[in-house]
């Protein structure tokens, strides 16, 4: 089910902000990677250009190759929506629809993205989802209440079920515990270590614990002075990385010398 | 806080006197010693035997403080006054014309007036049941017309960022906005009643749709930004199309708001006369389709209002009191049921 993912000499800009620039890199599929780096370094902008949504901002302009399976995502003959369905998005902020229930919620992108579905059916993902997201528990009785009645850290695990709900190849998650408490924080890696038996998952993360914590490769991105676009530094084994990275920015960024 | 009780209190205010002058521009730091002041001073006791200093400047910095409290209470006091005020005065026309409809409107009103048709002068009785029915009509002829292209051209203004194209329809529909609506009626006239020989509702209907497409466009467009940018991409990250995010998402989430917009907006239109005296002309009769002329509670009143009959007078109170209940409960019930939905949306 899972997927890879390739990127060849990446480069991304909107207006006149050079964002990243000449990233290749190879995402393994059924591993977590995770993107570090300091502030405006693009570690966003580059998970943004993997699923076609930086395309969304104003201005936005994307050159290289990005391959999924093998299908170059940005050929022209590739449905952005249907790249967007394989490969899901988690945001940093909780995001649930604020009208709909949390069962509506989860089953979003089935109702509105896909054709007819048998409400059983619909149920049945929405449940598995719920329990994939460690949320089930803790909404089982209120499923018809809306959405944003829950916690924080809820509304992010409930985010993480609609995203698993179109059943994914490939999960993106943009900070997705920058905005939670250590509790749902691990939760939700808890949640990320039981996904990638199924799935593949690309997280950035400002916090350099949690990279070593979940993540199986790290790339490093490091753009080197104010208005330079970000380059991947490094990219490798999360162990490798955080014990003897190759490259001297490297050390000093994980050792704590800046950013 | 010892310190502070053992000084002369007199010197004190002498100390403290040329300070008001200085109170508007100090005062964001006064704001945050106040609260600074409160969760030390329970550790206190504790710090004084080394920190005497310290605290000393503590206490002085309380006396400003107070000081400056005292004069922020009575500045924020007399705004408030002012403001209440207005408020007050900026109401007064409301209540009076209320009132004074009321008070000449009831008498007449009763469930003939609203079930019985216009008798000939000099008969008793008789009412406004075919005005009031044509003004119905009148306003939903508008909806139909105003509502889809309005709400489509918000849309359009907010989710579809051509900057000159947009920028060129606001222009447009501000303008439309600003245009007399005796104009408005002028134009449909033309347009419909001189090519077809033949006043109706629709041709009214067309003038009161037109002169809400504004209101309804530009609402659609403030409340259609309001959705945050983060529900955008939630959608699309889902796979749905754009199209489907734009109605099933946006719209649904800013509906509550559009629709108290809307429904302003047909409020607004339920009292125009003058486009209507161009259109929709007037009937003694009750509607009998969109192609022929109908009676509205506005014209109707103008007419029995400018006539010498007293017991006409006493009709058009009546009629002006059932439009004005009409407008009331429009404007205020949709607020109240559409605004508690936006509540949710937020």
């Amino acid at each position: 089910m899972a997927g890879c993912i390739t990127t060849k000499h990446l480069s991304a800009s909107f207006g006149d902000i050079h964002a990243i620039e000449d990233v290749s890199v190879e995402i393994m599929a059924n591993k977590v990677t995770a993107i570090i780096g300091p502030s405006g370094c693009g570690k966003s902008t580059f998970l943004r250009c993997l699923n076609r949504m930086h395309e969304l901002v104003p201005g936005a302009r994307v050159t290289g190759e990005v391959s999924w399976d093998g299908r170059n995502i940005y050929a022209p003959e590739m449905d952005a929506t249907l790249v967007r369905r394989g490969i899901g998005m988690v945001f940093q902020k909780p995001n649930p629809f604020p009208l709909m229930s949390i069962e509506d919620n989860v089953s979003a992108g089935l109702r509105l993205a896909g054709g007819r579905m048998r409400k059983a059916k619909v149920a049945e993902i929405v449940e598995r989802s719920l329990r994939l997201s460690a949320l089930w528990d803790e909404v089982k009785n209120k499923l018809h209440k809306p959405g944003g009645s829950l916690s924080g850290g809820q509304q992010q695990r409930l985010c993480i079920a609609r995203a698993l709900a179109v059943e994914p190849d490939i999960i993106l998650m943009d900070e997705p515990c920058s905005a939670l408490d250590p509790a749902s924080t691990q939760k939700i890696e808890d949640t990320m270590e039981k996904l990638k038996k199924d799935y593949t998952i690309v997280i950035v993360t400002h916090n350099m614990q949690q990279a070593a914590r979940v993540s199986d490769m790290t790339g490093f991105m490091l753009s080197t002075e104010m208005g330079e676009p970000g380059r991947m530094i490094e990219f490798g084994l999360t162990n490798k990385i955080f014990t003897m990275p190759d490259r001297k920015e490297t050390e000093n960024y994980i050792t704590g010398r800046f950013g | 806080m010892n310190l502070n009780l053992n000084r002369d209190p007199g010197e004190e205010v002498r100390a403290a006197d040329p300070e008001p002058e200085t109170a508007a521009a100090t005062e964001p730091s006064a704001v945050e010693a106040a609260p600074d002041d409160a969760l030390t001073a329970p550790r206190e006791p504790e710090q004084e035997p080394q920190e005497r200093g310290a605290l000393g400047r503590d206490g002085e910095l309380r006396r400003h403080s107070e000081l400056h409290r005292r004069s922020r209470i009575i500045r924020s006091d007399l705004a408030h006054i002012l403001c209440a005020l207005s408020t007050l005065i900026a109401m007064i026309p409301l209540v009076l014309i209320l009132f004074y409809v009321i008070y000449q409107g009831a008498g007449a009103l009763n469930l003939d007036f609203i079930t019985q048709l216009p008798k000939p002068v000099g008969e008793p009785g008789g009412g406004m049941g075919n005005a009031i029915v044509g003004s119905l009509m009148l306003m939903g002829i508008a909806a139909v017309i105003g509502l889809p292209v309005g709400v489509l051209a918000g849309t359009f203004l907010a989710e579809f960022r051509s900057p000159r194209l947009s920028w060129f329809v606001r222009l447009l529909a501000d303008i439309l906005s600003g245009v007399p609506s005796i104009i408005v009626g002028v134009f449909v006239y033309t347009l419909l009643v001189l090519t077809f020989k033949q006043f109706s509702a629709l041709a009214g209907g067309l003038a009161l749709g037109i002169l809400m497409l504004p209101t309804v466009a530009r609402t659609t467009e403030e409340m259609l930004r309001m959705v945050p940018d983060s529900l955008r991409e939630a959608s699309l990250a889902l796979g749905i199309p754009r199209w489907r995010t734009i109605i099933s998402v946006i719209i649904k989430t800013a509906g509550g708001g559009i629709m108290t917009g809307v429904m302003l907006a047909i409020a607004r239109i339920a009292g125009e006369t003058a486009p209507l005296l161009f259109t929709a002309l007037n009937s003694r009769t009750w509607p009998t389709g969109i192609d022929k002329p109908v009676a509205s509670l506005p014209v109707q009143i103008y007419q029995y209002a400018i006539s010498p009959f007293d017991a006409w007078h006493q009709q058009a109170w009546a009629g002006s009191l059932v439009l004005v209940l009409m407008v009331l409960i429009l404007s205020v019930g949709s607020k109240l049921y559409f605004g508690r939905k936006m509540q949710r949306a937020r």
